[in-house]
């Protein structure tokens, strides 16, 4: 099918989600999905709200656990069962809601979970505000409200300390849960370009979104979801916007996508 | 107000001690003279230390955003127990006045305390019961509970050196350690003023003005100073000094000796545990776990931090400092009975909300909260002063509840 399944020519991939299920209370939000990301590589992926995308990988950042299925991480099954286990994997997630504390400043955000101790293990806020301050530097250079808590920053401000919290702790996979739906032009511009940097680094990165222009700007391959099952994948060289406006509309897989078991015939 | 900022104190905190200043003014005027004064200054500390020790810790269950309405239930039924363990059980074992007998009993009613606590917490976080309910259900389960311990017996007396923790003429700690700690104190709050700006300084940040920095150290250290003063300037009751004399010795002048109280032992235990609450509070990991929930539970889950463990060690938390309080209240008290604590929730609540923390969570001080409890025990000894009338002592306190938390969101919503 995929060219995941032909492992033995090309490195084995990044991460690789394999026949992944989850149901809540009787409803199945994702079905035998499997989906794949490479090194250096941008997925898109695509479906309508309540298509099982963000369930999908909320699996992968250990929000939630699958009911069956399996992960791969560079070729060998991982068992994540709490955020905690992701990140260990170098799975980093930037939330559609950011998920930030709104009441502390940014160096706790970033660091939350993480943080940075004294040798007499208390909190190095110094420290964190430092490693803050040069993150922010490369992200944000506008960026002064170091001291404030993050309910008082900018959209775009907020996104910027999202963004560095998942970057900050050599992230390998980068999952982006429409990471501009906040943004203005210039702010979505400059995400653009951070996700070509971090793509240059030879971070692998999901790449959620409702917006097609995006994805086609940004992502290499896309996959398409309704229903909960994947309709299927595709280069995006390969098909055109509207091909994937009827994958996602109407689970019509194209002639140059490989379908999914959520392709209709 | 640049120079104001310049300070880099919360002005949330300058506006309390300011309405503090006020109330005590007013009331000294009222009562003719008769409020400011060692003696009453120094009975209202005491007064105030079991509430302000609960406060600490329902700051953190309320940034939370939960509520424990327990507390003054826990406390009558670990107070009962505490009077049994050294009234009676003890005593059986190894005799009265046993010097072991006070510690054993504050340990047993931390750890009774504590385990209620963590009770409490099990069932809201991993049960997901609303605080509200768990604990209205622990309201009424231990205050039934503290009449069970000796169907409803008072236990008295308690053990002189546990009768200490609750201050009174055996809980005050003398002249001369009182400078002793007075200046302890002031010489920590230099230290660790000149550690932070040391840090700030060496990654590069920008620190107070060395004027601002000298100004709150200033300020700091003669409010320190001052209570030293204030404290020492209340004589022990001349039947006391006297007896204090005779055992040690010292020939009684016909003037009398006047022997100052110094700090009492609970305000002593109450400013320890602010400071211990504080530091837990801002300084290590569990404190800002406990404030990114209040903030955003999601969040805190999703960055990987246990949030039900950490909900439960909150309440596990409160729990012991009940237990402390219920220490302070029976020692002071001189007996347990299954009636102490009644509505303390209620004050140590009100405490915590008039001393700035939001009831919708993520916000909070530990300094506002016992300030707080000091504005609210403030309010009732000054109406008791004045020969105010209980249910008209409720009715100002009730208003005065209500205005403050206005004036807080009114603030709030302006700096938004």
């Amino acid at each position: 099918m995929s060219e995941t399944r032909t492992m033995s020519e090309a490195p084995a991939p990044l991460v690789e989600m394999r026949e992944i299920s989850i149901a809540f209370g009787g409803i199945k939000a994702v079905e035998a999905a499997s989906v794949d990301l490479h090194a250096g590589e941008v997925v898109g992926l695509l479906g309508h709200n309540g298509a099982g995308k963000s369930t999908l990988i909320k699996i992968l950042s250990g929000a939630y656990r699958a009911d069956s299925g399996e992960i791969r991480v560079n070729g060998a099954p991982v068992s994540i069962q709490s955020p905690r286990d992701a990140k260990a994997h170098g799975i980093e997630t930037i939330y559609q809601t950011l998920a930030l504390a709104d009441n502390v400043d940014a160096a706790a955000n970033i660091f939350l979970g993480r943080e940075r101790l004294t040798r007499w293990g208390t909190l190095d806020d110094a420290a964190m505000e430092a490693e803050t301050r040069r993150v922010m530097a490369r992200l944000n250079p506008h960026f002064r409200r170091f001291k404030e808590p993050v309910s008082a920053l900018s959209g775009g401000q907020r996104q910027s300390v999202a963004i560095a919290r998942a970057i900050h702790f050599n992230a390998r996979i980068l999952i982006m849960d429409e990471p501009t739906a906040a943004l203005g032009p210039a702010e979505t511009a400059q995400v653009g370009a951070l996700i070509r940097q971090l793509k240059a680094e030879g971070i692998g990165i999901f790449l959620i979104s409702h917006d097609l222009h995006d994805v086609f700007d940004l992502a290499d391959r896309i996959t398409v979801m309704k229903n909960g099952r994947v309709v299927g994948t595709a280069r995006v060289a390969d098909v055109t916007k509207d091909e994937v406006l009827g994958m996602i509309i109407g689970g019509k897989c194209p002639a140059g996508a490989v379908p999914g078991p959520g392709a209709s015939l | 107000m640049d120079a104001f900022r310049k300070l880099e104190i919360d002005p949330r905190l300058i506006g309390m001690m300011a309405a503090l200043v006020l109330i005590w003014i007013g009331f000294h005027v009222l009562s003719q003279g008769a409020f400011l004064t060692p003696r009453n200054l120094w009975n209202l500390s005491v007064q105030t230390s079991a509430i302000a020790v609960m406060a600490t810790g329902m700051v953190l269950v309320i940034v939370t955003r939960n509520i424990d309405l327990s507390i003054g239930s826990v406390l009558g039924v670990v107070g009962m127990i505490v009077g049994v363990v050294q009234a009676r059980l003890l005593p059986e074992f190894w005799g009265l006045e046993h010097p072991l007998t006070w510690p054993a009993a504050v340990l047993v009613a931390i750890l009774a305390g504590g385990l209620i606590g963590l009770l409490h917490g099990a069932l809201i976080a991993y049960l997901a019961i609303p605080s509200f309910i768990v604990t209205l259900g622990g309201l009424l389960v231990w205050r039934g509970a503290a009449w069970w311990v000796t169907t409803g017996q008072t236990v008295a007396p308690m053990d002189t050196h546990f009768r200490s923790i609750g201050g009174g003429i055996e809980g005050a700690v003398g002249a001369g350690p009182s400078w002793l700690i007075a200046g302890l104190a002031i010489l920590a709050i230099g230290a660790i003023l000149l550690v932070e700006r040391r840090r700030k300084l060496g990654f590069g940040f920008s620190v107070r003005p060395v004027w601002a920095e000298m100004l709150v150290f200033a300020v700091a250290a003669a409010g320190v100073a001052g209570a030293a003063l204030v404290v020492n300037a209340y004589p022990l009751p001349m039947g006391v000094a006297r007896r204090l004399a005779d055992a040690q010795g010292i020939p009684w002048p016909d003037g009398g000796i006047e022997i100052p109280h110094g700090f009492a032992v609970p305000v002593l235990i109450a400013v320890g545990i602010g400071a211990a609450m504080a530091f837990l509070a801002k300084r290590t990991r569990f404190g800002r776990y406990v404030f990114s929930i209040g903030g955003n539970p999601e969040a805190a889950q999703l960055s990987g931090i246990n949030t039900r463990r950490v909900l439960m060690q909150v309440y596990g938390l409160m729990g012991a400092l009940t237990g402390i309080a219920a220490c302070i209240t029976t020692a002071r008290l001189n007996a347990a009975t299954n009636a102490a604590g009644t509505l303390d929730e209620l004050y140590v609540i009100a405490a915590a909300v008039i001393g700035g923390t939001s009831l919708s969570g993520g916000v909070g001080t530990i300094v506002g909260a016992m300030l707080g409890a000091l504005v609210m025990q403030s309010l009732q000894s000054g109406m008791v002063l004045l020969g105010v009338d209980t249910p008209l002592q409720n009715i100002v306190v009730g208003i005065v509840l209500v205005t403050a938390v206005w004036l807080d969101t009114l603030y709030r919503r302006r700096i938004r």
